[in-house]
């Protein structure tokens, strides 16, 4: 019986590497997104509302929008959509993720 | 077909699994230029997520049933002259002439706005697929508390769980499939709470006798299910879930036959995660803003009412799967093929194959019927209302309670879910009520002498964000002969001014609200 999803599915993922959730290291797969890069090292939240409440991934499915992070410095990326790449910055987006006037 | 890059497309497909990959089969067969367009880098929809290959899975079998019969249908699709166009996310559709589409994406793995394209075609076939129903309950934006169907996408792409003791809940087909797969994968599953019963089913024997399929898939949950000593809790709901940082137990209820829980039932079960979902809504923003007609499906959700050969009411535009109502993969295959041969026949002015057309047409009616049947079983009942508190999140985005929501209902007079997001906000965040949207059309509801207004069809004029530089580098709706060559072909280069600085935050976006 399985004990792991990696198992059930005969995963040999590529080597990991690493990415860093507010300047923690964090190990990625390959191909993962950087919400299931975060949730394998037991993460579930990188976001506090503007009320301060902690959220991320929801949907899964980059419909709900609860995901949004920092990624690399640009706010309101879907961490449940954009894959992980080596040394990866994510930080935890506080509030309303305003960033600069984007047009 | 060979097609040269100034014309546009005959067909384009928007969504790319089992419905969308069938019809750009079944059109490119019959010899259409064909453009199939999904926002994921992948084939296979939401049902058929699958590992990234660089995580080389060796059994994807095993998180999915049918695997092998999806990558039959994947090796025709590759075989084919389709264009696959990945991480393409459509954010509208424009009708240029009698006989013209121009489809609006953004690129990008989540659409952020590297590359507008417009890709122009003669005809369009929607198969957006469908999205979870969300019913809200106190403690429902604790981390750890996920939807289902997220659960299940997050687990099938990025082999990944979001605790190790899963309560999983809601109601629908989807739940029992989410258990077995998070148990099948090493997770301990406490309970799968079903606030519908399945006796339903058994008022439509021959719905059920007639699609053997659906039982044997079942059967095949069940003795996972049983395998894992997962207890199935029917007719209940988690009404509340507990915890600071993330969740630790769930409260679960016995619920009466209106979905009202019933007082002094309520027993905790400890978790790290809980997987929520009440079934699946069909997804056709795209279609309803084109004014596309809908129907009512049994348990109460707005799907798009088509006729016998998957045509929408809108000429040109033809619709298959989810989007006509949920009805699970193989139906979505069977409207596939059945809407590809259908506008291959109308765009080239000869008849469809009748024998294959009849034969489709036959197993679609079939599973719609099973499809009906399971839908009215699972609808929700009135009373669900019941579990919510004043301080109770509805809309997750906006952070509006169900306090405000009803003020504005009972105090304010607002009758359905268009007047109380003017007066609350309610559905009007980052995800343009996709979460809180059945959820404030019921407590809208509450206010009418009926208390059964149904949801108004979603109607927006943009299905994703989209910066502002995009809009303004549209070429005027009047000048339909603007589609000039280069727009034919995704844009290697809009303007630099439309990229995003930084982050496209509410001031960057294009807010429909």
């Amino acid at each position: 019986m399985a004990r792991t999803p990696a198992e059930l599915a005969g995963a040999e993922p590529d080597p990991p590497f690493e990415i860093t959730f507010d300047g923690r290291t964090v190990t990625a797969l390959p191909g993962q997104s950087l919400a299931a890069a975060l949730w394998g090292a037991g993460i579930l939240a990188w976001r506090t509302t503007r009320a301060g409440g902690p959220r991320a991934a929801f949907c899964g499915i980059g419909q709900c929008f609860d995901c949004l992070a920092t990624v690399n410095g640009t706010p309101n990326r879907r961490a449940c959509l954009v894959p992980a790449r080596p040394g990866d910055a994510v930080t935890t987006q506080e509030g309303h993720g305003h960033g600069p006037l984007g047009v | 077909m060979a097609r040269s890059a100034s014309e546009p497309y005959d067909l384009a497909v928007l969504g790319a699994g089992p419905a969308g990959i069938a019809g750009a089969v079944a059109a490119s067969e019959a010899g259409l230029s064909v453009a199939l367009l999904d926002a994921s880098d992948q084939t296979g929809g939401q049902y058929f997520r699958h590992p990234a290959p660089t995580l080389r899975a060796r059994r994807p079998h095993a998180l999915h049933h049918d695997w092998p019969a999806f990558a039959r249908l994947r090796g025709r699709l590759e075989a084919s002259t389709a264009d696959h166009l990945r991480a393409h996310h459509v954010w509208t559709v424009t009708r240029e002439s009698a006989d013209a589409w121009t489809v609006h994406a953004l690129t990008g793995a989540d659409g952020d706005g590297e590359h507008p394209v417009r890709i122009r075609a003669r005809a369009v076939l929607l198969a957006t697929g469908a999205s979870e129903r969300h019913l809200p309950f106190p403690g429902w934006t604790l981390p750890g508390v996920v939807a289902a169907g997220g659960a299940q996408a997050m687990l099938k792409s990025g082999l990944v769980l979001p605790g190790r003791r899963i309560v999983v809940a809601g109601s629908g087909p989807l739940l029992l499939a989410v258990a077995s797969s998070l148990a099948a994968a090493g997770a301990h599953v406490p309970a799968v709470v079903e606030a519908s019963g399945y006796l339903g089913y058994a008022r439509h024997p021959r719905a059920l006798a007639t699609n053997p399929h659906k039982l044997l898939e079942a059967a095949a949950h069940g003795s996972v299910l049983l395998r894992h000593r997962v207890r199935p809790l029917t007719r209940s709901a988690v009404t509340e879930a507990h915890g600071t940082d993330r969740v630790e137990a769930v409260t679960v209820t016995r619920l009466d036959r209106h979905w009202r829980p019933v007082p002094g039932t309520g027993r905790r079960i400890a978790c790290d995660a809980l997987a929520v979902g009440h079934g699946l809504v069909p997804q056709t923003e795209l279609a309803t803003g084109l004014g596309c007609a809908t129907r009512r499906t049994p348990d109460g959700t707005t799907a798009l009412a088509l006729d016998g050969l998957q045509r929408t009411s809108v000429p040109g535009l033809w619709a298959a799967g989810e989007t006509g109502g949920v009805g699970g993969w193989l139906l979505a295959r069977v409207e596939g093929e059945l809407a590809g041969l259908a506008v291959a026949a109308q765009l080239r002015g000869r008849p469809a194959p009748g024998g294959r057309v009849a034969e489709l047409r036959r197993r679609r009616d079939r599973m719609r019927a099973f499809a009906d049947a399971m839908a009215a079983a699972h609808a929700p009942g009135p009373g669900w209302t019941g579990w919510l508190t004043d301080d109770t999140e509805v809309c997750r985005c906006e952070e509006v309670t169900a306090g405000h929501v009803r003020e504005a209902v009972s105090g304010l007079g607002a009758r359905d879910a268009r007047t109380v997001k003017l007066l609350t906000r309610a559905g009007m965040g980052w995800c343009q009520g996709r979460m809180c949207g059945a959820a404030v059309a019921c407590l809208a509801a509450a206010g009418t002498a009926e208390g059964t207004v149904p949801p108004s069809a979603e109607r927006r004029p943009l299905a994703v964000p989209v910066p502002l530089g995009v809009l303004a580098a549209q070429p005027e709706a009047a000048q339909p002969e603007a589609a000039q060559p280069e727009a034919v072909q995704p844009e290697a280069a809009e303007p630099e001014a439309t990229r995003p600085e930084g982050g496209a935050g509410p001031h960057g976006r294009a807010d429909p609200a």
